[in-house]
């Protein structure tokens, strides 16, 4: 994690018009990994809005996190072909075994659990991502196998 | 340099990587092929090409995708006489093999060899004849797994640009009639007809004019324009520079999903090599046109594939559909006249334009010209990117190009248009697909997923699955959409849980009925359609969910039981050790039993079972 990154370098970047409000917080996320109040503040500073705006924006995308997820994040893809070759098992499956709800990060900080609307990697289905890499036509054995080596 | 010289540049590089003397492997390494393996394929090339002494002899170069995903990993592979064979499912245990195979000895490896790209042999069949081909017409995927995607050489040589030299020729308004006799209608989904279109954007006067490429693929299921960016994103790029001459726009923006990250990565490297060659810029080859090409990466919101919000989205704000009028050929992003066309339209564009209108009509349907790209996906065999002759039927797409129901499973029905589309049922195989007939009966063309549905697959599930994706991604601006898709996912829990009533299929018709017809934008206005069409040809489904309380696909969770037939069981265990609770338990090569209170219903232990002994009821 790059937390001590500081925030300045990042906005100097983005000129002051509205347009670079989405550009900039998907800069401080990937920085980041997540958009924390300080962030968000100091966003809505260099951009001249109030926190409320950015605050709107951010939460209308689903890509924009609130808290820090965990050192692995998984990703479940939930597109139609994966939904038809099972992915509500894979979910149940790495639900069980994390004890994560979607949307949750371990207290332990070691997971954290999301669902996506598709990859696009639909011929592959079911799909699930772990830390970005793409893992294809999962099974929920194979799922829990990928789990107990990233513990 | 002018264009002629630079496209004789282009040509000799072409040239030296099409020399048939020279050993080459082709990777395919589009994001699918990543997922299976491909970059690790790769690298065991790589180590074993220098085992041997052949690294300085071969070029190894990641290709986009054939679209032949079943197949993945894709290698092609030439070798000293030229001749080039293509393998699937190729893994760096493999590598060895291979170049021992056809690069030492000359000779295709027959384990893994699928086709002959050039040359023949008697035990492999040539690439054009493989059945999942033949039928295909392949114009917007042209360059998609033959050129290098970031060597503009390559697209150069393949006739890349020359649409644009040609617009420049032509002017404005002749580019615009040349589309309009082409017949080509919008692929996003919608179908309008692109020349009209351009027509309204070019008719606004204005200071500043934008033409958009809407690459925020957001219909699950659905990848093709992934496809087309990773493996060609200068026929999408010449597409939007041809567009913006056509309508007098100076800038371009690329709104692109931020879920794609090497369609993104293949774009900017694309936009670097244009503005090299003098494709960007002021005073592009001496036409007086200036031009700038701009990439926005979308932050995940289904509704921004509408026009309207996703030009709110570029603008920064939460994005929000408007109501029409005004439409955005009048004003549009930032007030200003805008033009949106989808990355397949838009690669269909710069094909039209090099070739012409005429060649491009003579493909398809008196209403519906030229060709449609589909992602097959779902229960099938090969699943796949295709792209097909507008009018084929139903039926040569499932059975031929994709070779069957998976498992040699019952055809149930085939899902078109994701969310917004419908369920047509098995009695329409023989449907030609156009926009017309798939409309008449209750589909829609949609962007292009095609998902195969089997036996095993619940009618009632689907429609439940497509209603959570729609209520989660509506805006929530208007009310017709915020509620309906909120009632009709209740109603359609209900039911797949056992405790729907019969009244509630009166009443989500009439539902879906107001959302069509009051809605602000196309979200609402086809959200419906999944429940619409799967009660007009499904209805006994729902019956059976609601009156005998049994899920006949044996899919919904609350109302199936699963049971091990002790006749076929022979204790091997594997069930036991697929549960994820501990609901199995038996002696060794004794029948094992499911104890029903511990039972999730996750149906792993069918997945696992070798001897069909686990039953579904």
């Amino acid at each position: 994690m790059s937390e001590q990154f500081p925030l300045e370098t990042i906005l100097a970047d983005f000129g002051r018009e509205r347009d670079n409000l989405i550009p900039l917080l998907q800069e401080v996320q990937e920085r980041f990994h997540y958009l924390s109040p300080e962030a968000v503040q100091a966003v809505a500073d260099h951009l001249e809005l109030s926190e409320n705006d950015v605050y709107g924006v951010a939460t209308f995308y689903a890509q924009f996190r609130f808290v820090p997820p965990g050192l692995h994040h998984i990703k479940v893809c939930e597109g139609t072909a994966c939904h038809v070759r099972g992915s509500d098992r894979i979910l149940d499956a790495i639900s069980r075994s994390t004890g994560l709800k979607p949307g949750q990060t371990g207290d332990d900080g070691t997971f954290s659990l999301e669902r996506v609307a598709c990859f696009g990697s639909c011929a592959l289905a079911p799909v699930v991502v772990v830390d970005d890499k793409v893992y294809g036509r999962m099974t929920a054995a194979k799922t829990n196998k990928l789990i107990e080596d990233k513990k | 340099m002018s264009f002629a010289a630079r496209q004789q540049q282009a040509e000799a590089a072409w040239q030296t990587f099409e020399q048939p003397d020279r050993l080459r492997i082709l990777v395919g390494s589009a994001t699918c092929g990543r997922a299976a393996g491909s970059l690790e394929v790769m690298q065991a090339f790589a180590g074993e090409l220098a085992k041997q002494g052949l690294t300085e002899a071969t070029d190894v170069v990641e290709v986009g995708c054939l679209g032949m995903c079943y197949a993945e990993v894709m290698v092609e592979i030439r070798g000293r006489d030229g001749k080039r064979v293509l393998y699937q499912g190729v893994e760096p245990r493999h590598a060895a093999a291979l170049i021992e195979a056809q690069l030492v000895r000359g000779e295709a490896y027959l384990p893994l060899a699928l086709a002959m790209m050039t040359g023949a042999d008697e035990a492999v069949p040539t690439f054009a004849d493989l059945p999942m081909i033949k039928p295909q017409v392949r114009i917007v995927l042209r360059n998609c797994g033959v050129i290098d995607p970031t060597n503009i050489d390559h697209y150069l040589a393949r006739g890349g640009y020359q649409g644009m030299t040609r617009a420049f020729a032509m002017g404005p308004d002749q580019v615009i009639e040349e589309m309009k006799a082409s017949g080509l209608r919008g692929r996003g989904g919608a179908g309008f007809p692109t020349g009209v279109k351009w027509g309204f954007a070019r008719n606004s006067v204005a200071d500043q004019k934008y033409v958009i490429c809407n690459a925020d693929e957001g219909d699950p299921g659905a990848f093709m324009d992934r496809s087309v960016l990773e493996g060609d994103p200068h026929a999408v790029l010449e597409g939007l520079l041809i567009a913006g001459y056509a309508i007098g726009a100076s800038v371009g923006y690329v709104y692109c999903r931020a879920e794609y990250p090497l369609a993104i990565e293949r774009l900017q490297t694309a936009i670097a090599q244009m503005r090299e060659l003098g494709f960007l810029g002021a005073d592009i080859l001496g036409s007086g046109f200036g031009f700038e090409i701009k990439i926005k990466k979308g932050a995940g919101a289904f509704v921004c594939g509408e026009e309207t919000s996703l030009m709110q989205s570029i603008e920064g704000k939460r994005g929000m559909p408007l109501s029409k009028p005004p439409f955005p050929a009048v004003s549009g992003l930032f007030g200003k006249p805008t033009n949106i066309n989808n990355v397949e339209t838009l690669a269909a564009v710069s094909a039209i334009m090099e070739k012409g209108a005429a060649w491009y009509a003579g493909y398809g349907t008196e209403k519906s010209r030229g060709t449609k790209t589909f992602a097959l996906a779902g229960k099938i065999t090969r699943t796949g990117l295709i792209e097909v002759p507008m009018g084929i039927s139903l039926r040569t797409i499932i059975n031929e190009i994709g070779g069957g129901v998976l498992d040699g499973k019952q055809f149930k029905a085939v899902q078109t248009g994701g969310p917004s589309g419908g369920c047509i049922p098995a009695q329409f195989i023989d449907l030609a697909v156009d926009y017309e007939r798939l409309a008449e009966v209750g589909s829609i063309m949609g962007s292009g997923g095609m998902i195969v549905i089997d036996e095993e697959s619940c009618m009632v599930d689907m429609a439940r699955y497509f209603l959570s994706f729609t209520e989660n991604e509506s805006c929530g601006k208007c009310v017709p959409c915020r509620m309906g898709t909120q009632h009709l996912l209740r109603m359609l829990t209900t039911i797949t849980e056992g405790r729907g009533t019969l009244e509630q299929l009166e009443i989500m018709r009439k539902i879906g009925d107001a959302m069509k017809n009051a809605s602000l934008c196309g979200l609402g206005q086809t959200a419906a359609n999944p429940v619409l069409t799967t009660l007009q040809y499904f209805e006994d489904e729902y019956r059976a969910h609601i009156v005998d309380k049994k899920c006949p696909a044996g899919a919904c969770r609350a109302l199936i039981r699963f049971d091990i037939d002790p006749a076929r069981c022979t204790g091997c265990g594997a069930c036991l050790r697929a549960c994820p609770v501990a609901a199995i338990s038996g002696e060794k090569k004794q029948p094992h039993t499911i104890d029903q209170e511990l039972c999730i219903q996750c149906g792993s232990c069918r997945q696992a079972c070798k001897f069909t002994a686990v039953l579904v009821a």
